[in-house]
C-alpha cells in the first residue's frame, strides 16, 4: 500500500516502538526512503524520546532522599505495616 | 513474547524477598525496597501536580501508603507498577481537592479528534543528550510536558520517562493497552510538535560571535 504523510505520522509511535505489522512496517520504511519532510518527523521524534528518558529532564529536587527516609524512619519505628 | 530485560527477575527475587522480610518484622528493610524508586515516584507525582513542593508530598505519602498497605500487594505485578498505581492515585486525590481537575480535564480522550500534525522540519538535527545540562533545554522540555492534557501526560511519563512497557503503564493506569497506545502516540507527537522547532532554535552548539547567519528561509 502506499502510504501518504499523513498515514505516516500516524504510525509513528507503533514505527518507533517496533510494533507495527511486518507489512506496514515496509510501507513506513518506503515512504520514508523518498520523504525528507517525513524522515525529520521521525527523527525529532524519536530524539525527543530519548531526551525524555534522561534523569536530567526532571532533578530531584535537593535533600528529597534525606528527608524521604527520615519521615519513613519515624514511621517505621513506630507502625508495622497492616495486617492483609 | 514475554521476555523480561535482563536483571529484571533477579530484582523481582530481590524485591520478593525484601517484602517477605518487612512483614514478618524487619520493617527497617522498606527503606532498601523502596530506594530503586524514589525518583519514579516523584517524577510521576510531578507529572502530574505541576508543583514541586506537592510532588514531593505526594512522593511521601505515597510511599507510606505503600509501606502501610504492603501486605495487600500481589506478586503477579511488578512492585514497581503497584508503587505507581499508588502514586498515581495519590497524586489524583490531591488534584481534586485542590478541584484543579476541573481544570485540566481528566478525560480528554478525545482530545483534537486524534489529529495531531507534527512540526514538518526538514532541517532536524539531532540534539545530544549533553544538551539538557543547559537549563535552557530542560525548562523547554518541562514545559511541553506540563501543557500536555493530564492523561497524555501521565501516559508519557511512565512509558518514556521512566520506560515502563506499555504493558505495565496501563496496569499502573487501570486502563487497556490500546488506550495507552493512543494516548501515548498523540503525546509524543504533541512534544514534537511543542519541541522540535524551539529545541532547534535553543540548541546551537557553535558560536555566532556577531555575524549574521544566512537563514535558509530568507
Amino acid at each position: 500500500m502506499v502510504l501518504n504523510c499523513r498515514h505516516v505520522w500516524d504510525r509513528i509511535s507503533d514505527y518507533i516502538d517496533g510494533t507495527l505489522d511486518p507489512e506496514v512496517r515496509a510501507d513506513v520504511e518506503r515512504h520514508l526512503a523518498h520523504c525528507e519532510i517525513c524522515s525529520a518527523v521521525l527523527d525529532s521524534t524519536r530524539n525527543i524520546i530519548i531526551l525524555m528518558a534522561d534523569d536530567r529532564v526532571f532533578e530531584l529536587p535537593v535533600d528529597f532522599s534525606q528527608r524521604l527516609h527520615a519521615r519513613l524512619d519515624a514511621v517505621l519505628s513506630s507502625e508495622a505495616p497492616d495486617s492483609a | 513474547m514475554t521476555t523480561s530485560p535482563p536483571g529484571a527477575e533477579l530484582q523481582q527475587q530481590r524485591e520478593t524477598a525484601l517484602i517477605a522480610a518487612i512483614l514478618s518484622g524487619e520493617r527497617e528493610k522498606f527503606h532498601d525496597l523502596i530506594r530503586p524508586y524514589e525518583r519514579q515516584v516523584y517524577h510521576t507525582a510531578l507529572a502530574l501536580l505541576k508543583n514541586e513542593t506537592e510532588a514531593e508530598d505526594v512522593a511521601q505519602e505515597a510511599i507510606l501508603r505503600a509501606y502501610r498497605k504492603l501486605a495487600s500487594f500481589r506478586g503477579d505485578a511488578r512492585f514497581s507498577t503497584w508503587l505507581l498505581a499508588i502514586t498515581l492515585n495519590e497524586a489524583r486525590t490531591c488534584l481534586r481537592a485542590e478541584k484543579r481537575a476541573s481544570l485540566d480535564s481528566l478525560d480528554s480522550t478525545d482530545y483534537g479528534d486524534g489529529v495531531v500534525t507534527p512540526a514538518q522540519l526538514t532541517d532536524w538535527r539531532e540534539l545530544p543528550s549533553e544538551a539538557l545540562e543547559r537549563e535552557e533545554v530542560r525548562s523547554l522540555m518541562q514545559q511541553a510536558i506540563a501543557e500536555l492534557p493530564v492523561t497524555f501526560r501521565e501516559v508519557v511519563i511512565l512509558r518514556d520517562m521512566e520506560e515502563l512497557s506499555v504493558n505495565e503503564t496501563a496496569e499502573a493506569l487501570g486502563i487497556s493497552i490500546s488506550l495507552v497506545k493512543v494516548r501515548l502516540h498523540r503525546a509524543r507527537l504533541l512534544l514534537q510538535k511543542a519541541l522540535a522547532p524551539r529545541l532547534r532554535v535553543a540548541w546551537k552548539p557553535e558560536k555566532k560571535r556577531g555575524v549574521i547567519r544566512r537563514l535558509p528561509w530568507f
